[in-house]
């Protein structure tokens, strides 16, 4: 993760969101990761995505632990603040920084690694404290900056380079974050950006606890024959059950859709997604029919993606609270103390 | 009637211990007793010993009155209330001669004949309070309630004082109120008609509390918080620092609601773990708000990735250390000072950390408003060194005031307008020369916008593999430590350059030793004594132990962790350094501190009975 500068050239021709901005607006630095890496996809997807949204640059908070795709952070968003803090405990950092401030966009970008095994604790309470973030897993299956070695996301049966074949069943995140309660839960495909990219905006917009895990091959040790988690596999393996339009506020629904296979859902801001069902007997919102779909899938070694259950009712973190409408890192010490007289009325009890 | 075995007159000045079974309800008669003396104007301390239990196991309460005001405990018991048959025979041995032992006579005890030396009082409680109310738990309560009415007869507490003290408890649970202040009368009626009441040792009226309260220092901790404008606090529940947050929740649902829309101008939070505890805690401050988590040992080994991480990445972190007896869990409910070198050396790599060490509750208050004015000044995380004796104990301490002039210290924080007139914003540049650099808030300026990492890091605030990069910002951060040095609150003195010996204490030990010179004076011992407050020393450390030939350093754990810290950050002598040390779990003794000096210094020791600190 070097530091290297980008040259910042943006041709005038190149088109602008409403802010005036361009997409190279919204780079980071320049990534230092493997040539070919899925990682980069997801990080040319959220700096779609973002741009795309109109969000002004430092209203984003990127967020991560530690590993290869904690690393990406760097690289989309310059304008924006990032925290690269220790392994696994991301969700912590990011639920104190969504305490103090609710009201900025939170993308937080974790790994099989940091999220399924270090960091499985602090994933699971982010989620039942439905905490307003979009966490992305950048799933790969394997540890990359230690060489190789299987992670939690591991399929039974699946190879290392060496072909050392790993034995222990795998740790879904999806199928944890539904158990586990999330109100949003989407699979994607680090080659797929257009499903990723709406996926990542539907995420952003909603309010609470957004997961969309992304298989994102590893191509230096796990690209090759006999694994589960190679760009080919996944090519071959991976089924869009429900594709999610993201639709802006006050922007018409201008995709024709047939007639019964689209389902508008509406978000806090007034934003919409238009799920489209890939598979007629899918319900998105069914959570425990959602489930069970999903786990005969695997079962058949067929990763279902796109938007997999949503459900935009639930109440985030604040609502739970019942925190004050201002962002509290921005109330005047007036409202917060309650003065010397104040004070002289507590102590009376102490007497 | 039975005569007094001393008929020596004490008044003001003496122990009362009780020993009781916990979960029977025995708190709010021993917190009536000391409130009681405390409202007729006499200075009292009073010191719980429970057990890590909810019910069953044998738990203590130590009340020492003292018309001269001395905080700690003395060494001495000179009346011991036996309502627990289990420790009966502990119980006994440990009053000291002269002393009185009262037991429940419902069940005889002939073993309790044994003694000679002291007076023993039997009382009927349990039979009493079987043949007058109904309900087994009532029953069991009450009985603590008539102890206390037998006592007020014995010591001459005022007993209209305490119907006060009940009614203000029991309010407008009439039947709860009658009963318990039948238990009182009846208590007090049985003692004054079987017994000489008043004995020797008893309670005068004084005039030496006007000004003070009773709190635990979790409570003015708590109340430090509030107006020090916290607005995040984050906890995993461990004792003995859940009542601080305790004390903030209910704080905040009185002061920091918005009485216009009800909602909160506060949030808390009960973490996974301490790891997520801090992690939160670092989260939000990064981000601008004032946050803290109150926990003990075992929280801050949990915690030390994340300490370093934000020594390491500069971000303002408030640490309340409730100590408890380690290592490993240790005895949790009872108290030492154990943590000072892993709080002060926290985490891999070199870090060094800001440590505060209130002496009292009073102390808790207000050094934990500097806390998070030090903590933003400085952009680390600062540990208030609490512990379980200054934390759960009511301690007397003049009534806390505040100064409504006080602005929060958010140290510096670059505006939006000042991130405007930048070029460029560097995190990590020593602008001003005393190693605090700047930092920026999210959401504010896309100029001011940066990468926070615990990796190696430039001033400029990239990564960095470099070198000499690397060591300009450690070195730095060394720098910072030294202007640390000049912010953080001074050491206490009573008498400077004085006499050549020296005694050096820190937080909760303060009262042992402050009686301990009154002692050692009159024996002709004279020393000057310095209270050591904060971490790092001050230039005033270093010149008191130059200044002075033989210097005590009194701490309760058994490795001399403060003598450790102040070889290792000073450049004292370290053969000048003597060690007295206390380390049961209990409250130090003045008694520990005098026997030390008199032992350090070759003169006769006077020992004390001090049964319950483990000493025969």
């Amino acid at each position: 993760m070097s530091f290297i500068p980008k040259p910042k050239v943006a041709h005038p021709s190149l088109p602008k969101n409403e802010l005036g901005l361009t997409r190279r607006d919204y780079e980071g630095v320049m990534s230092t990761l493997c040539a070919g890496c899925g990682h980069d996809s997801v990080t040319a997807a959220i700096i779609e995505a973002v741009w795309g949204l109109s969000i002004r640059p430092e209203q984003v908070v990127k967020l991560s632990g530690i590993g290869c795709s904690s690393k990406t952070t760097a690289y989309f968003v310059s304008g924006g603040h990032g925290f690269n803090s220790v392994h696994g405990r991301m969700p912590s950092i990011a639920t104190g920084a969504i305490a103090a401030n609710k009201d900025l966009y939170y993308i937080g970008v974790s790994g099989d690694g940091d999220t399924l095994s270090i960091g499985f604790g602090q994933f699971a309470h982010a989620i039942r404290r439905n905490i307003n973030m979009l966490y992305i897993i950048e799933n790969n299956g394997v540890y990359g900056l230690t060489k190789g070695q299987f992670s939690a996301s591991a399929d039974i049966g699946s190879k290392t380079k060496r072909g050392e074949e790993n034995l222990q069943p795998p740790i879904d995140p999806v199928v944890a974050g539904l158990t586990l309660g999330a109100g949003f839960v989407a699979r994607s495909f680090s080659g797929d950006k257009q499903q990723l990219v709406p996926l990542i905006q539907a995420g952003l917009k909603y309010k609470g606890f957004a997961l969309i895990d992304v298989l994102s091959p590893c191509v230096t040790f796990n690209d090759h024959e006999g694994s589960t988690k190679s760009y080919r596999f996944v090519r071959e393996h991976y089924d869009e059950v429900v594709h999610a339009d993201f639709v802006p506020p006050a922007q018409e629904i201008t995709i024709q859709y047939s007639p019964g296979e689209a389902i508008p859902v509406t978000m806090h801001d007034g934003s919409r997604i238009v799920l489209r069902k890939l598979d007629e007997r899918y319900d998105p919102t069914r959570r425990g029919k959602a489930y069970n779909y999903l786990r005969d899938r695997l079962a058949k070694g067929e990763y279902v993606t796109g938007l997999i259950y949503i459900d935009e009712k639930g109440r985030d973190f604040h609502e739970v609270n019942g925190t004050t409408d201002t962002p509290i890192n921005q109330l005047p010490y007036e409202v917060l103390t309650p003065g010397a007289a104040a004070l002289e009325q507590i102590m009376s009890r102490y007497r | 009637m039975l005569q007094p075995a001393d008929s020596q007159e004490r008044v003001n000045d003496f122990v009362i211990k009780l020993a009781n079974v916990n979960g029977t309800g025995s708190a709010s008669a021993n917190t009536l007793l000391v409130k009681s003396i405390f409202r007729m104007g006499v200075p009292v301390m009073g010191k719980n010993y429970f057990p890590s239990n909810i019910q069953g196991l044998p738990t203590w309460y130590e009340i020492r009155v003292s018309r001269d005001g001395y905080v700690a405990r003395s060494g001495r018991v000179d009346i011991m209330v036996a309502m627990n048959a289990e420790t009966y025979a502990k119980d006994l041995k440990e009053v000291s001669p002269g002393g009185y032992l009262i037991y429940d006579s419902t069940w005889p005890r002939p073993a309790l004949l044994k003694r000679d030396d002291i007076t023993i009082f039997g009382m009927p409680f349990a039979r009493m309070c079987n043949e007058t109310f109904q309900g087994v738990r009532a029953r069991i309560l009450l009985k603590n309630i008539m102890y206390a009415g037998a006592l007020a007869a014995l010591l001459d507490i005022d007993l209209d004082i305490m119907r006060t003290m009940l009614g203000e408890t029991y309010g407008r649970k009439r039947d709860l109120l009658d009963s318990n202040v039948r238990a009182l009368e009846m208590g007090y009626a049985y003692a004054k008609e079987h017994f000489a009441c008043p004995l020797p040792l008893r309670i005068a009226p004084m005039n030496k509390t006007a000004d003070y309260i009773m709190i635990d220092g979790n409570t003015a901790a708590a109340l430090g918080c509030l107006y020090a404008g916290a607005t995040v606090g984050v906890w995993y529940p461990i004792t003995p620092s859940t009542s601080l947050m305790d004390a903030f929740k209910a704080l905040c649902q009185k002061w920091r609601v918005d009485p216009a829309t009800g909602k909160r101008n506060y949030v808390i939070i009960q973490a996974e773990d301490e790891l997520a505890a801090l992690g939160a805690v670092l989260g939000a401050s990064w981000n601008g708000a004032r946050a803290f988590t109150p926990t003990s040992g075992p929280g801050i080994s949990l915690m030390n990735e994340l300490i370093g991480l934000a020594y390491y990445a500069e971000i303002p972190a408030v640490i309340f250390d409730v100590q408890r007896v380690g290592p490993s869990t240790g005895m949790p409910t009872r108290t030492q000072q154990c943590d000072i070198l892993l709080a002060a050396y926290a985490s891999h790599g070199d870090t060094r950390h800001v440590l505060l060490f209130p002496n009292s509750p009073e102390e808790c208050f207000y050094l934990s408003v500097q806390a998070f004015d030090l903590a933003e000044r400085l952009q680390t995380p600062v540990f208030v060194m609490s512990d379980l004796d200054i934390g759960m104990n009511d301690w007397m301490c003049p009534v806390l005031k505040w100064d409504d002039s006080y602005r929060p210290d958010r140290g510096k924080v670059l505006s939006k307008e000042e991130i405007e007139r930048l070029d460029k914003f560097y995190r990590f540049l020593d602008k001003d020369g005393d190693g605090i650099p700047y930092r920026t808030l999210p959401g504010v300026h896309p100029k001011g916008a940066y990468f926070t990492r615990g990796s190696g890091h430039s001033q400029f605030g990239t990564y960095t593999e470099d070198s000499t990069e690397y060591q300009i910002v450690l070195d730095r951060l060394k720098r910072k430590f030294d202007t640390a040095k000049k912010l953080v609150p001074s050491a206490v003195f009573e008498g400077r350059n004085e006499h050549d010996l020296g005694i050096v204490s820190i937080g909760s030990c303060d009262g042992a030793v402050r009686e301990a010179l009154d002692l050692l004076k009159r024996r002709g011992i004279r020393a000057d004594y310095m209270r050591v407050r904060a971490f790092p020393f001050g230039e005033e450390v270093e010149e008191f132990l130059a200044a002075h030939s033989l210097v005590f350093v009194v701490e309760q754990n058994r490795d001399a962790q403060l003598r450790s810290l102040l070889t290792l950050e000073t450049s004292v002598d370290k053969a000048k350094l003597r060690s007295i040390l206390h380390y049961s779990g209990l409250p130090i003794p003045s008694s520990v501190v005098v026997d030390g000096v008199l032992a350090g210094l070759g003169e006769p020791v006077e020992r004390f009975a001090d049964v319950s600190a483990g000493r025969a």
